[in-house]
């Protein structure tokens, strides 16, 4: 592998720890919403 | 038939994101967002990031599989062959197993966030537009982009469904907005195009019913469109600045549209080069495109801007509709 494509791969590899971060954090944000939703209308 | 691949350079975050059609992303978005805020309910701001995201990603997912299963004709067209598949940067596996991971998690993600129904609607979208479209109709029939088009003129119907948990007739107008939108807006780019389509053995209309056929179709189209367009102003779901909008570009649209009917765009051969580079014959074809672009962003615009920013002033009519 050459050195251009080791730093392709390595920016490719921090672009999907980043998209695989922000999908975690969206599912928690939204689960948190959902719950206060279902707190607010006296479901919880 | 075998793509070379290009070793100049390896595949960077910005191809496997240009696999997911960021152009038409951005035009799901944006009528998912119209439908989104014009629905009724609370606009809670991180369910509406997460249903936009999730719509834009299953749109992108839909776009990275018809890339994988395309890149052959892609590679014969002028417009397509810089894709990133049939230019050989990235990989067709890649493409799919992307456009199948994505899929995946955009549908999921919507059902978190929403309901089943939009979940539902949204996997409906990705597999009509992946599977039935493109390995189907595409390369099978002149009509393709027309039944095709409803996938992408379901979005302002999974955001209204995602918000409300229903459907109805005023989101069903808006899908057929866009429904009637897509034949006139692609044959207007298939007029300029033909030569490249015609290379790539795809039978848009230009290339099997001819020119003249198109050119007729595609007034039509625009005559159904321009009243349709005003139909949410009488179900009440338009305002008046809906209703200027709607009504002054569907004038507009019908306008450019009789003129290329008048005209003789797509008599030569296609220009086959990039999108807004038109012969002078060609020109009212490019005109119309480029104008149902802007026509499609300043109806459902205005519909977001009525809802969003709280510049609804509904129309009242004299006799109860």
């Amino acid at each position: 592998m050459t050195p251009e494509a080791e730093k392709a791969q390595k920016r490719r590899n921090l672009m999907l720890a980043l998209a695989i971060g922000a999908f975690v954090l969206l599912v928690f944000l939204v689960t948190v919403t959902k719950l206060r939703d279902g707190i607010l209308a006296g479901g919880g | 038939m075998t793509i070379a691949a290009d070793p100049a350079r390896s595949a960077t975050s910005g191809d496997y994101f240009a696999l997911m059609k960021p152009r038409v992303m951005s035009l799901v978005v944006f009528t998912a967002l119209a439908g989104w805020f014009a629905a009724p309910g609370a606009n809670d701001i991180v369910l509406t990031f997460a249903c936009a995201l999730a719509i834009a990603a299953g749109a992108g997912a839909a776009g990275a599989l018809n890339m994988w299963y395309d890149a052959d004709i892609d590679a014969k067209m002028t417009r397509t062959r810089v894709r990133p598949v049939p230019s050989g940067r990235v990989e067709a596996a890649e493409a799919l197993g992307l456009g199948v991971v994505v899929s995946v998690l955009s549908v999921v993600m919507l059902a978190l966030a929403s309901n089943v129904l939009a979940a539902g609607l949204l996997a409906f979208t990705i597999f009509f537009y992946a599977v039935i479209y493109t390995m189907g109709l595409k390369r099978r029939t002149s009509q393709n982009i027309v039944i095709g088009g409803l996938a992408g003129a379901l979005p302002p119907a999974i955001a209204w469904a995602a918000k409300t948990g229903s459907l109805g007739l005023d989101p069903a107008i808006l899908v057929l907005i866009i429904f009637m939108w897509t034949p006139p807006h692609f044959w207007a780019l298939c007029l300029y195009q033909r030569g490249d389509y015609a290379a790539a053995g795809v039978p848009m209309l230009p290339v099997t019913h001819g020119a003249k056929a198109t050119r007729t179709q595609i007034l039509l189209y625009s005559l159904l469109l321009a009243p349709l367009g005003l139909a949410p102003v009488f179900t009440g779901l338009g305002g008046w600045l809906y209703a200027v909008v709607a009504g002054l570009g569907g004038l507009m649209f019908v306008t450019l549209a009789l003129r290329v009917a008048r005209s003789r765009a797509g008599d030569a051969e296609g220009d086959g080069g990039a999108v807004y580079d038109a012969r002078t014959e060609n020109r009212p074809a490019l005109h119309l495109f480029a104008f149902s672009i802007l026509y499609l962003f300043a109806v459902f615009g205005a519909l977001l801007a009525e809802y969003a920013f709280g510049l609804h002033w509904p129309v009242s009519w004299p006799v109860a509709l």
